[in-house]
């Protein structure tokens, strides 16, 4: 509970900026019902003045009417501004919320993507945030007119007739009862069926999500069984939980008519005894009808409003989470870096008890070409994301041109660092965008050398707007190899002094690949350069091979001098050649 | 749409009773408004107590008669469309293991899995909804017209006038607002996929220093769902206070006909009352109406996307000759085979001609998008060829029945997937009824076999979901055993050795060659060091063979074949 009010707290604190919103939205509600409440009063007095034949007063119904006119137009005109008033709180509330978690995001250590799926953050910043609008839309739309409703009705009724007042009073709760009964009932048997339902969706999801591996493996028959077993399952337990639930209404609306008949009696007698008017006991039956709607409409938005506080939550830890820590205040700008690189008995782990790296020394001059090689698992991505400072060492230190990366600022060192990963990433956009997203103000030329350097121009140009065509999400329509070679002509376009290639080439065929090697091997001049790569053909070339093994460089040398020691490296390679 | 209906079949007698009992619910809460009028006609000008007793005692039995009556339907419709949607996915999930590789790539699985998900759920409650409110809201509203004219014809018009000009504006603000709505969507779908595309790009992102950036193009697709949230929100807002508006106008309009009506005798108060009860119904029920097309709607769109994947037919006609070869590994030929996949401009492959040997091994080499992979989907038959023949034993692989062919093939598919349950039920998919040893063999053979040895269980050891506690190397050799299991005639190795290092790759290519009755083997791979002690090399190039003979030949003869092999050892390396 407590967690909840902190939640709350930070919820006003977004809806701050819109109090001038948020007041109106509830003067305007507060006129609206109340006058609504109103009108089976004027009804019940118009009805008292229809008396018998020849004694109606026109003259004074027709004041009736005219009055019911205003209010209703009032009325009408309070529940539409306050309902754009909600909204616009809502959605610009939401807003706001989004952009701080999006923000926030930008700013979250690498380690934080790395380790929570793609998929929880974007339902956080999507989905929960969606959510969250919805129940305040539907919080304060319904809450405080529902609120309002009831006290108005309550008083009302009381004012017209206590004794009859009383009896609605007394057999309300019944009718609250009947539907928390239901739902108490119904809540295990709907979470059977959620259980059941997520296995059936489990089963979809890997039987045709591999529709062609079933094929494959002639497995149609046993997919199909093994669905039908469990949907037969889930029928029987979804028919249960559906047809339980679906009597809260009907249960109710028996409660709210029996009410209603209770009223008419008492009413009808005090009637009788002229404790009351035709009039009134029309207005009170109208108001023994829209009673209960309130309470059902409030117990609605109170699991509406928790469902809106739990994915608020949900949002909030994602803007708590403990940004990484930010460049110093003096820490420099680095323009140029020359390039050389000293690793001083660095040590580093993912997980607290797993140490992963432990002690290592690199010495890198300017312009050396360095190769990283060695089994799935022993660093070498790890190494990179040191490089880069997408995660900070645990222990020792790392030196760009003799001063420690983290006395410079990200950016800047990010800046002097050209990378090409196996995985690529294009932004959205066209062709132009990506290859310029280090070099924004490239000229047409530039973006054109750089791709024909790294041989991208001659399918961009096969493209239908060439250099303009959007590319969709996730790349769409280019080929893998393709995306690589964009990547690379960015790495060609904006040339930085340092680059990292995690097998830049590994989607590309080796053919094309022999192509680029030149350009690479080209801008690799003078550049100092980090490569990755599982052909040892393309690492064959450096200055300096570093095999790494378990996190640490078990040998280190260029290729001839490796071989000749007859080391893991020389077992490797030679096991390209082995049958 | 029309296809689904048949699904109903079993559930006629619910799809009947569910409405009636609904409409009979209905009627009796039509009465009340007249019990009450003759308690104000009657019972309240008598001063008859017994009388006003009596009349409550009979409302309080048409409530509970109707609460019955409803119960009654809830039942039956519930029963009608939870069963109808449980024999609608039966039915697509059965249809859906009928289609053939071509109709699973032109539709997608994606979209498939959604159908079978949420659209269908969507369509049940859509079922549900309209057995129980489709026609008793409608008949509520005639009802209590209806029941007006009984009251009085010039009172009753009025009725007429309000419910048409009601059912107007709802119809239009609703034309307003659904395209209004389906823009927010798409604008959502907008800013899911920018922040999708920045936690994707995030290492690439921070390389180039763009957070600032993308925070700004972040920032305007959200302002943009914003600005049309609120602009829908508006129009939406508008619903509620006109249908009040209206209803009470008429609601005004009706008490100043009848003052004068009551003034000139034609009308008792009671039956002003009466009609101002109905009055009221109408407004509850057609806000009910309004939300209930609402959801119809969205069923019905997904009842026809559903329907469209029923619609769907296999392009392949299985053929009717068994495949007998038992346990001998297979003779394969491809004759002038040439193949499109639907909707492609050009083959993905043309001309190709070979023939293996039974029990040989063919290498398959040539760059991204040369037609490796096409060239292996033809042999169990995932695709007929769009020209030429594929012969498996001498016979068009055509002409077999699909299952009894695949039975004796192998495939290890490129991305390795392994499916939850134990590692002893993944491996007997290669062949149902393998034994401990049978699968202890394979998984040798696969290099497999001491690290499932060394999980708690060994065999049985549970997989989780996508096998995700396993590496990728671990998977891709698990995927090997599951192949070998089958002790096929045929083995296919897509490209599935790339999370393998050397030597455990020439490892696994020697352990199958020294199988009993080892199998006809067709590798593809991009390196050349996987396929060059094959029997025999295919070199595609563009879709077209370039090369086909052993390495030592092709060295000779090929010279994409050259290029590919010293891109990978180095020119030099091969003299040696």
């Amino acid at each position: 509970m407590r967690s909840n009010a902190k939640i709350i707290r930070r919820i006003l604190h977004y809806l701050k900026p819109y109090w001038f919103f948020m007041l109106c939205s509830v003067f305007f509600a507060a006129v609206s019902s109340l006058l609504s409440l109103y009108l089976p009063v004027l009804t019940g007095q118009a009805v008292d003045l229809l008396i018998d034949k020849g004694l109606v007063d026109m003259e004074a119904l027709k004041g009736i009417i005219f009055r019911m006119l205003i209010i209703i137009g009032i009325s009408a005109l309070g529940q539409w501004i306050m309902n754009a008033c909600n909204n616009h709180v809502a959605y610009c509330s939401v807003r706001d919320i989004r952009k701080s978690a999006f923000a926030r995001l930008q700013k979250l250590p690498l380690s934080y993507m790395d380790s929570h799926p793609t998929g929880d953050s974007l339902s956080r910043l999507i989905a929960d945030v969606d959510t969250f609008a919805d129940g305040l839309l539907m919080g304060f739309t319904q809450f405080f007119t529902g609120l309002l409703t009831i006290v108005g009705t309550l008083f009302l009724m009381l004012s017209i007739h206590k004794l009859v007042a009383l009896v609605v009073i007394c057999l309300t709760p019944l009718s609250l009862f009947v539907a928390g009964f239901i739902a108490k009932n119904t809540s295990s048997l709907f979470k059977k069926q959620s259980v059941t339902k997520a296995v059936q969706t489990s089963i979809i999801d890997e039987m045709i999500g591999n529709e062609k591996l079933v094929k494959a493996f002639s497995h149609e028959a046993e997919a199909a069984a093994a669905f039908d077993e469990n949907n037969a399952e889930l029928e029987k337990v979804a028919l249960k939980a559906i047809f339980f639930s679906s009597l809260t209404n009907p249960s109710t609306r028996f409660v709210n008519n029996l009410i209603y008949a209770l009223v008419a009696l008492f009413g009808g007698f005090a009637v009788i005894r002229g404790h009351l008017s035709v009039g009134s006991l029309t207005a009170f039956l109208s108001y023994a009808n829209q009673y209960t709607k309130p309470f059902n409409e409030i117990s609605g938005v109170v699991t509406e409003l928790q469902n809106a506080i739990t994915c608020a939550g949900r949002v909030f830890e994602l803007a708590d989470e403990q940004p990484q820590t930010p460049d110093k205040e003096d820490a420099a700008v680095l323009e140029q870096a020359k390039g050389g690189l000293k690793l001083d008995g660095v040590k580093f782990s993912y997980v607290e008890d797993k140490p992963l790296i432990t002690g290592l020394d690199l010495n890198v001059k300017p312009g050396e070409r360095v190769a990283i090689v060695g089994p799935t698992g022993c660093g070498k991505t790890t190494l990179i994301n040191l490089l880069m400072r997408f995660y900070d060492v645990k222990g020792g230190s790392i030196a760009v041109d003799g001063k420690d990366i983290r006395d410079y600022t990200r950016k800047s060192l990010r800046a002097n660092y050209g990378m090409v990963l196996q995985e690529t990433w294009l932004k959205p956009g066209t062709i132009r965008d990506n290859i310029t997203l280090g070099k924004p103000d490239a000229t047409d030329e530039e973006v054109i050398a750089a791709a024909k350097n790294s041989h991208a121009h001659s399918f961009i140009m096969q493209l239908p707007k060439q250099y303009d065509t959007v590319i969709g999400e996730e790349g769409g329509q280019l080929s893998q190899g393709q995306k690589q070679l964009i990547c690379i002509s960015r790495i060609m376009l904006s040339l930085p002094p340092m680059l990292i290639l995690d097998e830049a080439t590994s989607s590309i065929d080796t053919r094309t690949e022999l192509k680029i090697q030149d350009a690479f091997a080209r801008m690799m001049k003078g550049r100092t350069s980090f490569i990755v790569a599982h052909r040892l053909s393309t690492i064959k070339e450096a200055d300096t091979i570093l095999v790494m093994k378990d996190g640490n460089i078990i040998e280190q040398g260029d290729h001839r001098s490796l071989l000749k020691a007859g080391g893991f490296y020389s077992k490797l390679y030679r096991s390209q050649y082995e049958m | 749409m029309k296809n689904l209906w048949k699904y109903f079949g079993s559930y006629k007698k619910e799809c009947v009773l569910g409405p009636l009992f609904k409409l009979l619910e209905a009627s009796f809460e039509l009465f009340i408004p007249l019990v009450v009028k003759q308690i104000i006609d009657v019972g309240i000008p008598n001063g008859d107590e017994g009388y006003i007793i009596q009349r409550v005692l009979l409302m309080a039995a048409l409530t509970f008669i109707g609460l019955v009556c409803s119960l009654t339907a809830q039942f039956f419709s519930a029963r009608a469309a939870v069963g109808f949607s449980a024999k609608v996915k039966s039915a697509v999930f059965s249809h859906v293991q009928t289609l053939s590789y071509a109709e699973l790539d032109k539709t997608g699985t994606s979209t498939l899995i959604t159908r079978l998900t949420s659209d269908i759920n969507t369509l049940q409650g859509g079922v549900n909804m309209s057995l129980r409110l489709f026609l008793r809201s409608p008949f509520i509203v005639f009802g209590a017209v209806v029941m007006a004219f009984t009251i009085d014809v010039k009172a009753a018009l009025i009725f007429v006038v309000t419910v048409l000009a009601l059912s107007l504006v709802v119809y239009g603000i609703m034309l307003i607002t659904v395209p209004m709505h389906k823009k927010v969507q798409n604008d959502l779908d907008k800013v899911t996929a920018a922040a999708r595309s920045n936690i994707g790009g995030v290492r690439v992102i921070r390389a180039f220093g763009l957070e600032e950036k993308e925070e700004e193009g972040f920032r305007n697709s959200n302002d943009a769902l914003v600005r049309m949230q609120i602009l829908a929100g508006k129009i939406s807002a508008l619903l509620n206070p006109v249908t009040f508006v209206l209803i009470n106008l008429g609601l005004c309009y009706l008490i100043y006909q009848g003052g004068i009506a009551v003034d000139t005798g034609r009308l008792s108060r009671g039956a002003v009352v009466a009609l101002v009860n109905y009055m009221s119904q109408i407004l509850v029920e057609l806000i009910k109406l309004a939300n209930l097309i609402v959801q119809l709607s969205r069923a019905l769109a997904c009842g026809s996307r559903i329907s469209s994947v029923m619609d769907i037919k296999s392009s392949m006609k299985d053929g009717d000759k068994e495949y007998a070869n038992e346990s001998g590994a297979a003779e394969l030929e491809f004759k002038d085979v040439s193949f499109r996949y639907v909707d492609a401009a050009e083959d993905a492959i043309s001309g190709i001609s070979f023939k293996l040997p039974a029990g040989a091994t063919l290498g398959v080499i040539g760059g991204t998008g040369s037609g490796k992979s096409s060239v292996i989907n033809l042999i169990p038959r995932f695709y007929d060829t769009t020209g030429g023949n594929v012969y498996v034993d001498g016979t068009d692989v055509s002409q077999y029945k699909e299952a009894s062919l695949r039975r004796r093939i192998a495939v290890v598919p490129q991305k390795s997937v392994l499916f939850t349950g134990t590692v002893r039920e993944n491996l007997s998919w290669g062949r149902k009824d393998a034994t401990d040893e049978d699968m202890e063999e394979a998984l040798k053979m696969a290099q497999a076999y001491d690290f499932v040895m060394e999980k708690e269980g060994g065999l049985d050891y549970r997989v989780a979901q996508g096998g995700s506690n396993f590496s990728g190397g671990q998977k891709q050799r698990l995927a090997i055993a599951r192949a070998l299991v089958r002790k096929p005639a045929i083995l296919i190795l897509d490209d599935s050795t790339s999370a393998l290092d050397y030597a455990t790759d020439a490892a696994l290519r020697k352990a199958v060659k020294e199988m009993k009755d080892a199998p006809t083997t067709v590798i593809v791979s991009q390196r050349s060091a996987s396929i060059m002690h094959a029997d025999m090399i295919l070199v595609l190039d563009d879709g077209h063979a370039v090369g086909l003979g052993t390495h030592d030949e092709l060295m000779k003869g090929c010279s994409v074949y050259q290029e590919i092999y010293n891109s990978q050892f180095g020119g030099d390396e091969y003299a040696k």
